[in-house]
């Protein structure tokens, strides 16, 4: 209990102080977080839709394999993530291990199957019920696609949080390809298992404490969010 | 729209055609033409077949038997549009969807703007164009549906039972924007429940009575004396 | 759609900018988990950074890791405390040369109850040699860290064969220094510990030195520049302007003046033939 009381104590005295190692270990967080949420979006999006709408052979082996990778392994994808990156890999050329844009990578392809999944599921509820409306209109495929994650759009905001929780969250494919170097590729999650490892559990756990505290608030926004865009739109 | 030559989408022409569904013959040899001009309207109970077969002739359902023929092509062609029973608009304002709907077509800009506020305030609905559709109450719903088809001038206008769950006031507002849009030159194709407001609307009725046609004749021919039971039934009490 | 499309694109081109560090000249340097959590870079780094303008990102990770990281040539400059291992590495061809650069040393870490009755002493090989026989909880890293080839080598050097006891008071934790220590803490368990990471541990629970001194927990550190013709991207010119001047009086002072508690941690020896 007194590392804990510890921890708060310690928390909130480098929030208040803006703490310059804090700010720039958080910044980085949210930065590669981002990044990673939005490449997913960019990738996930339009195969969720796709998913939802189109009809072809093999769907269902894709849909099942899609959820299955939601719960790919972090460490997993951080080690093949390392292996592809490595000089001594395929795309070692272009020198990108240890990098944040390593870490964007390594996030992306965690979160992808996430998005997708996560989308295909709102659009096909969504599909559902525009579909024949929609094939009245004489929509083709990517007409309804984009009118359909256009219309979701506030369902699809708190799959994207869920995508950016997922990625701020995990520590193992960021440790690995990021090589938690300070002040350019430690985040959070990196930093509280370095602190950890170092016996500064007080500090670790008050490390822990912004990180929570920062995606509950993305959390509370995104509800609020829904619930003022529900109320206005319908 | 015009008073112009023979529509390229007309006449429909239905033959032989079949749906089934889980087993049960929902639409059996079904022949039917739609002519060019007329308000068609398919009555008969529920389960007859009404929105199936609606939905065969405009293309949203192909027949598991039979054709269908829309004027001289095998395909469906663009001019048509169809409102539902529940209105079916997206998380967009009222005009919104109207500009939505003209967009699919290619329809943007400046022409799609006129198109829109002509065809919002024709269905009396000019005031509130810019409002999120999705909190419109029923009625003004089902009316922004139909200044979306109204704004797509279609050949051809499907609807099913429009007015089912609309009070008479707001039923009353659909069906004279319905008798606008036949006006202007558009065909309508339309099933109901309410024999009223088929008395009202109708210049062609075909009666469905378990899948089949039983009868197809002018409307007045229909009410005044029908030849069937079903029809007879239907006419002196709605209730089959 | 299609500009926020390319928004991302700019957002992500960015990053790589920032990602490459496109600022300043950096190289890295993988090196160990005690050189990192014992403070020395915190402290030696900037003074680098400061006299040549050249930013360090380091790399922390086991001995053994470090080394592989530097054969794949994802690193410029390698920093370990293992010499067999480092020479090794280097006859496969995967470095130039070793430098050595300075020493601290390995304790022996206990439990304040001391039930192998090993505190005090100063002889490394006779303590271990009891511990054998009174078997109390002993923690090892089992990594492929020079921390654990030096643990080996003196569980060799008692005469005690260790894979006998494998999994019974003997726990092999596979991790680096700070998780060891940490579960040590938590078992009330011996370990072999680097002086440096031990003095910034803060979790010690019950645990304190039991034995230090002996020459035999000497530990070594050499630093060799990964191998450009194998590697040719390696930034050899700044990499080896780190090693000059880690092995020159100004870095071997530096290095010298690191403290804590007022306790010299590492003792530059570059030049000798350790």
């Amino acid at each position: 209990m007194d590392t804990i009381s510890q921890s708060f104590a310690l928390a909130l005295s480098m929030v208040a102080h803006l703490d310059a190692r804090l700010t720039q270990i958080v910044g980085l967080s949210v930065t590669v977080s981002l990044a990673s949420t939005l490449c997913s979006a960019v990738i996930g999006l339009p195969l969720g839709a796709a998913m939802a709408i189109a009809r072809f052979p093999g769907r269902d082996p894709v849909i099942v394999t899609l959820n299955a990778a939601m719960g790919l392994p972090p460490v997993v994808v951080g080690l093949l993530v390392y292996l592809l990156l490595s000089r001594a890999g395929p795309l070692g050329a272009f020198g990108l291990l240890f990098t944040p844009t390593a870490m964007v990578i390594a996030q992306t392809i965690l979160i992808v199957p996430i998005v997708a999944a996560l989308t295909r599921q709102v659009v096909e509820d969504a599909w559902a019920e525009y579909r024949e409306q929609l094939r009245s209109l004489d929509a083709s495929w990517w007409q309804s696609s984009t009118t359909l994650l256009w219309d979701t759009r506030w369902s699809l905001l708190t799959v994207l949080l869920a995508g950016f929780g997922r990625a701020a969250s995990e520590v193992g494919a960021v440790i690995i390809v990021g090589g938690n170097i300070d002040g350019v590729t430690r985040v959070m999650t990196t930093a509280i298992a370095l602190e950890t490892s170092k016996g500064d559990l007080a500090l670790a756990l008050g490390l822990g404490i912004v990180l929570l505290t920062l995606v509950m608030a993305l959390n509370v926004g995104a509800h609020l969010t829904r619930q003022w865009a529900r109320a206005r739109f319908g | 729209m015009g008073d112009a030559a023979i529509a390229e989408g007309l006449p429909i022409v239905a033959a032989g055609v079949g749906v089934v569904r889980r087993g049960t013959r929902v639409l059996d040899a079904i022949d039917v033409t739609i002519e060019p001009r007329a308000r068609t309207f398919i009555l008969g109970a529920n389960g007859a077949g009404k929105s199936t077969l609606l939905r065969v002739l405009h293309g949203l359902l192909a027949p598991d038997a039979g054709t269908v023929t829309w004027g001289s092509g095998r395909s469906r062609p663009a001019g048509q549009a169809m409102v539902f029973q529940r209105p079916v608009l997206l998380r967009r304002s009222a005009a919104g969807n109207v500009r939505h709907a003209l967009a699919l077509r290619g329809v943007r800009g400046s022409e799609a703007q006129r198109r829109t506020d002509d065809a919002l305030s024709r269905v009396g609905l000019g005031e509130i164009g810019a409002r999120p559709a999705r909190v419109l109450s029923g009625g003004e719903q089902q009316r922004v549906a139909l200044a979306r088809a109204w704004a797509l001038e279609p050949e051809v206008l499907f609807l099913d039972e429009p007015t089912a769950s609309l009070d008479p006031p707001a039923t009353r507002a659909v069906e004279s924007i319905v008798e606008a849009i036949h006006a202007r030159g558009t065909t309508i194709v339309m099933t109901t429940h309410s024999l009223g407001q088929a008395k009202r609307l109708a210049d062609t009725v075909i009666f469905l009575s378990a899948g089949k046609v039983t009868e197809c004749t002018d409307a007045s021919q229909f009410f005044a004396s029908p030849h069937s039971s079903e029809g007879r039934i239907f006419v002196e009490g709605e209730r089959l | 759609m299609k500009t926020w499309i390319r928004n991302v694109m700019l957002a992500l081109g960015m990053l790589g900018a920032v990602g490459a560090g496109a600022a300043e000249p950096f190289i890295v340097v993988a090196s160990t988990t005690s050189t990192e959590q014992s403070g020395l870079f915190a402290h030696l780094l900037p003074a680098f950074e400061k006299d040549t303008g050249i930013a360090v990102h380091v790399v922390a990770v086991g001995t053994g890791q470090a080394l592989d990281i530097g054969r794949r040539g994802d690193a410029d400059v390698v920093f370990v405390h293992d010499k067999a291992a480092e020479l090794k590495w280097l006859a496969e061809g995967n470095g130039v040369q070793r430098y050595p650069v300075m020493y601290n040393d390995f304790v022996l870490i206990g439990p304040k109850a001391d039930p192998a009755h090993v505190a005090g002493g100063k002889d490394i090989a006779a303590a271990l040699k009891k511990i054998a026989q009174a078997k109390p909880a002993f923690v090892s890293r089992a990594d492929k860290s020079g921390t654990y080839s030096a643990e080996l080598r003196l569980w060799r050097d008692a005469g005690v064969d260790i894979a006998k006891a494998k999994g019974s008071w003997y726990r092999e934790t596979g991790s680096g220094m700070g998780p060891a220590l940490n579960t040590a803490a938590a078992l009330d368990a011996y370990l072999l510990a680097d002086r440096g990471t031990w003095l910034n541990f803060h979790n010690r629970g019950n645990l304190e030195i039991a034995v230090e001194g002996d020459k035999r927990l000497f530990n070594q550190y050499g630093v060799m520049l990964v191998n450009p013709a194998k590697h040719p991207q390696v930034k050899k010119d700044l990499g080896q302007k780190f090693i000059d001047w880690l092995v020159s009086p100004r870095g071997q002072q530096v290095i010298a003046s690191y403290t804590i508690d007022g306790e010299q941690l590492f003792f530059p020896n570059a030049g000798s033939d350790s």
